[in-house]
């Protein structure tokens, strides 16, 4: 419904577009000269007038419609209905609009709610026809304003350019929306359950078991929300995911970039970026059926307990996946090093490992440590290898051999599945998304601190 | 006293040189072996590399074909026609099972008891009486002929004929009993059993039947998630990139824009699920499990990659070029869409498909918006429930059969060929266009 709208609304603005052109033509005696702007600036401006008021009314009511039929169903039902329980009324509202898309309804539906949907139902088809009456409306309204106004005087460019200078810093706006979109999303759901559960429990509680009781008198399920074994399980496989990617991917930055061939490297630098470019859903898939079946045979086999969903496993392939990172990232921080110092280690005739080791290491240690925060920001939030290698139950233990949990994969097992949105479980994952947002922020921001003022040194 | 002073600070060179010598070869020792330890790493690293790609290759390949199983299959009118009137609606709702099992029943005679039969009509997928079905609605003259019909075979059967079940193994241990993998060697042995290219991967939806699961419907869904992401990322990211490196002022609003956009590159991509869960599914309602969606959370985490692109294309672009412009009179917009943009187009495009690749391999923000719902029909449109390739690959990598294994490393190999080829293009773009000032 609403594409076709907008593809005709397309239509319009560029036949608008042409007809601002030739009008332009025709009031200037088809001499352009006499015009005050370029005649295709006469057409852009009908166009944008045809367009652009037409395109904010359809998406204003496009946001707002949804809220205001639903009102209008609810203000329409019969009164015993109405004062339900919010979650009751909910209830009967989603099996309305269950009927109204044609779904399938939980049990025999009853004549009111019958009556409801087919209310919604035409509600929704008045909406639309208005939204198309006023968009089309709108169109052809601009249409004829901007025909009427254009003579040879109008300073057609100049407005051209400004709408569209609004359109420019409008789109450079997106980026603080998103920002402040993620924030109060993950704030207000996290303040909701810190109503529920103290923040203090949540911070420093040893204890993670989402589960909470449903009815008053179940038992065993009182649930505990303490994310301390949460972080300590992603701090753990972050380690070893470090452990593997700091060494090999440093090693190959510095070889590539002090030792290799120009031709060696053109080569080896792009072959061990497509471990970049790999999606993380594979690198679970890899984990999960070939490397943790593969550590934990071997552990068996040399008599260790491996769980079969071991830390081990989703760190070292979590670690492979970082190794591009770290390696491109000290790669820019030792080519940063101005080739003099390494001149003046070599003049002194130190060998190539020595002036690594001794001059050009200590001066790119901070653009390194930047680099390895970064890549550790990027391991903590690393969702689907842990999703899909790491276990679900919430151990406190330093033991890689041992399943853990991450705080990612609790977020996602809260919330995928079955969910009721006012529950301690779903909000929890909120709190936990807050938590990671922030980790993630502190980290970057350091690290882009410290990568910063390195850079200044040199330059 | 000043002769042995000096000669205390500066010993004579004979002694710098052999101690010099003296160190020389545990030096050059130390050299070769951190030389090593490089070589090591790198070789390490592009080892990871060839065995993932060979795991991957190695477990996928075997999925690209499928076993088929020739019955001579009578169509009886008896069953299919009772009333001999050719009605579609007759033909469209008859037995065809009956016609499958009367066939095995045919070649096995000696096969007997409940049981036993139940096995034996298990070797055949349930999706067979669908085929049946299809060929005499198709041409309804074969009914009271006997044709032999490729029919599917289970996934349990292409599991075996690919060598897959260890015959050696138990019976108990196996998915499979001694009884039937003897009917399949007679079947083989038959030449009944043929190997054809799996075209049901490239056709089908999701399915609970491993060897009727295809990825169509996860690429479709792939296919209108991205182009969501692109219609809303590239024209907006383009605009930001522009209006930052050409038309802002250097002040504190544009800093921050600046700070946001380099802190959202590095936010976690799961966060953006939680974004789209509270925001566009809660807040505004729209449907879940839609690529609509999808697209839309993919297009925030697309954004700040095309802005930093578009902005390191715009910068290539020499001051010149822009003051030329401006010298002959064009506006500042005209010298930028007429002159600026055209010329750092190519690189903007190049960071766009690098983006639009990693949005195509992200999963776990899909996660969160309901795209991992078991979905058989293939969507149409951008509000129908979808879900994308990766998704797929997530869903299937749990499930616990053998031809499922196989299909999730053919999804692998199917979505990594589609990076390939977006990289690829951005590398083409790249070397084709590009320029050096």
């Amino acid at each position: 419904m609403l594409s076709y709208l907008l593809l005709i609304l397309l239509l319009l603005s560029s036949a608008a577009y042409y007809l601002g052109r030739n009008r332009a033509f025709r009031v200037a005696g088809n001499h352009i000269r006499n015009l005050h702007s370029l005649p295709s600036f006469y057409g852009s401006y009908t166009a944008l007038w045809c367009g652009l008021p037409a395109l904010i009314v359809i998406t204003v009511w496009a946001v707002l419609q949804p809220g205001i039929i639903l009102e209008l169903v609810v203000a329409g039902l019969p009164p015993e209905l109405r004062e339900l329980p919010p979650d009751r009324l909910g209830l009967v509202l989603n099996d309305i609009k269950n009927l109204v898309s044609g779904n399938i309804v939980s049990g025999a539906p009853d004549p009111t709610i019958l009556a409801a949907a087919e209310h919604y139902r035409n509600l929704q088809l008045t909406g639309h026809v208005c939204l198309w009456i006023v968009a089309l409306l709108l169109a052809t309204a601009g249409i004829v304003h901007s025909w009427r106004a254009i003579s040879p005087k109008l300073r057609a460019r100049n407005r051209v350019e400004r709408v569209v200078t609004l359109l420019l810093i409008v789109s450079s706006t997106v980026a603080i929306f998103t920002t402040i979109g993620i924030v109060l999303s993950v704030l207000f759901e996290s303040i909701r359950f810190f109503h529920k559960v103290p923040l203090t429990d949540f911070l420093l509680g040893l204890q993670w078991s989402p589960q909470t009781a449903i009815r008053a008198d179940q038992i065993g399920s009182s649930g505990a929300f303490g994310m301390v074994p949460l972080f300590a399980g992603t701090l753990l496989i972050s380690g070893i995911a470090m452990l593997v990617a700091v060494p090999i991917g440093l090693m190959s930055a510095l070889y590539l970039s002090e030792y290799a061939s120009p031709k060696f490297r053109a080569t080896a630098k792009p072959l061990l970026e497509i471990l970049a470019g790999i999606p993380t859903v594979v690198y679970g898939f890899f984990a999960a059926l070939t490397v943790a079946p593969l550590i934990r045979d071997t552990g068996t086999a040399l008599g260790l307990q491996v769980a079969s969903e071991s830390a081990l496993a989703a760190g070292l392939v979590m670690g492979i996946m970082i190794i591009p990172f770290v390696s491109s990232l000290s790669d820019d921080v030792i080519n940063a090093v101005p080739q003099s110092m390494r001149d003046g280690s070599y003049a002194l005739g130190a060998t190539k490992s020595e002036t690594i080791k001794r001059v050009l290491l200590p001066a790119a240690l901070p653009g390194i440590v930047g680099s390895i925060l970064l890549a550790v920001s990027r391991a903590i939030g690393e969702t689907m290898i842990v999703v899909m290698a790491a276990g679900l139950s919430a151990n406190l233990t330093a033991n890689p051999l041992q399943a853990v949990t991450t705080v990612t994969v609790q977020i996602v097992t809260l919330l995928t599945g079955d969910q009721e949105f006012d529950s301690a479980k779903t909000l929890a994952a909120f709190a936990l998304g807050l938590m990671l947002f922030i980790v993630t922020l502190i980290l970057n921001i350091i690290a882009l601190h410290v990568v910063r003022k390195y850079r200044e040194q040199y330059e | 006293m000043n002769k042995s002073d000096d000669s205390a600070a500066t010993p004579p060179r004979r002694d710098i040189k052999t101690l010099v010598n003296a160190g020389l070869k545990r030096r050059h020792a130390a050299e070769r072996r951190f030389r090593w330890y490089g070589l090591t790493a790198i070789s390490l690293g592009l080892t990871f590399v060839v065995l993932m790609f060979a795991n991957i290759i190695g477990k996928g390949y075997p999925a690209f074909w499928q076993t088929y199983i020739e019955l001579p299959i009578t169509f009886d009118a008896a069953v299919i026609d009772p009333t001999g009137t050719r009605d579609p609606e007759t033909l469209a709702n008859a037995d065809y099972a009956a016609l499958i099992r009367a066939s095995l029943r045919g070649l096995f005679p000696q096969v007997e008891g409940r049981r036993d039969l139940r096995a034996l009509y298990g070797l055949i997928s349930s999706n067979a009486p669908h085929r049946l079905r299809g060929e005499i609605l198709a041409d309804p003259a074969l009914i009271g002929t006997t044709q032999p019909v490729q029919v599917l075979a289970s996934a349990e059967v292409d599991t075996l004929v690919k060598g897959n079940i260890d015959r050696t193994l138990d019976e108990s241990l196996r998915s499979i009993s001694d009884q039937e993998i003897a009917w399949i060697d007679r079947l083989t042995a038959d030449g009944r059993l043929t190997k054809r290219f799996n075209t049901i991967l490239f056709s089908n939806g999701d399915s609970r039947e491993p060897e009727q699961a295809g990825i169509r419907g996860a690429l479709m869904g792939s296919f209108y998630t991205l182009l969501i992401t692109f219609l809303l990322s590239f024209p907006i990211g383009v605009a930001t990139a522009v209006y930052l490196e050409e038309f802002a002022p250097k002040n504190r609003w544009t800093d921050l824009i600046e700070v946001n956009i380099n802190n959202l590159a590095a936010v976690p991509s799961i966060v953006f699920g939680l974004l789209g869960l509270a925001v566009f599914i809660n807040f505004f309602g729209l449907p879940r499990s839609a690529p609509l969606v999808g697209g839309l959370v993919l297009s925030l985490m697309t954004l700040p990659v095309i802005i930093i692109a578009g902005r390191a294309a715009l910068t290539s672009v020499p001051p010149s070029i822009r003051e030329a412009a401006l010298g002959m009179g064009a506006s500042k917009l005209q010298m930028v869409s007429h002159h600026v943009l055209p010329l750092a187009m190519p690189g903007m495009l190049t960071g766009s498909i690098i983006g639009m690749a990693r949005a195509l391999g992200e999963s776990a923000p899909l996660l969160m918006i309901g795209m991992v719902a078991f979905i058989v029909d293939v969507p149409r449109g951008f509000t129908d429930p979808a879900t994308v390739l990766p998704v797929q690959i997530y869903l299937w990598a749990d499930l616990p059969e053998r031809a499922f294994v196989e299909r999730t490393s053919a999804a692998i190999m199917v979505l990594l060929g589609f990076m390939i080829l977006m990289n690829g293009l951005a590398i083409v773009l790249r070397k084709r266009f590009e320029r050096r000032w």
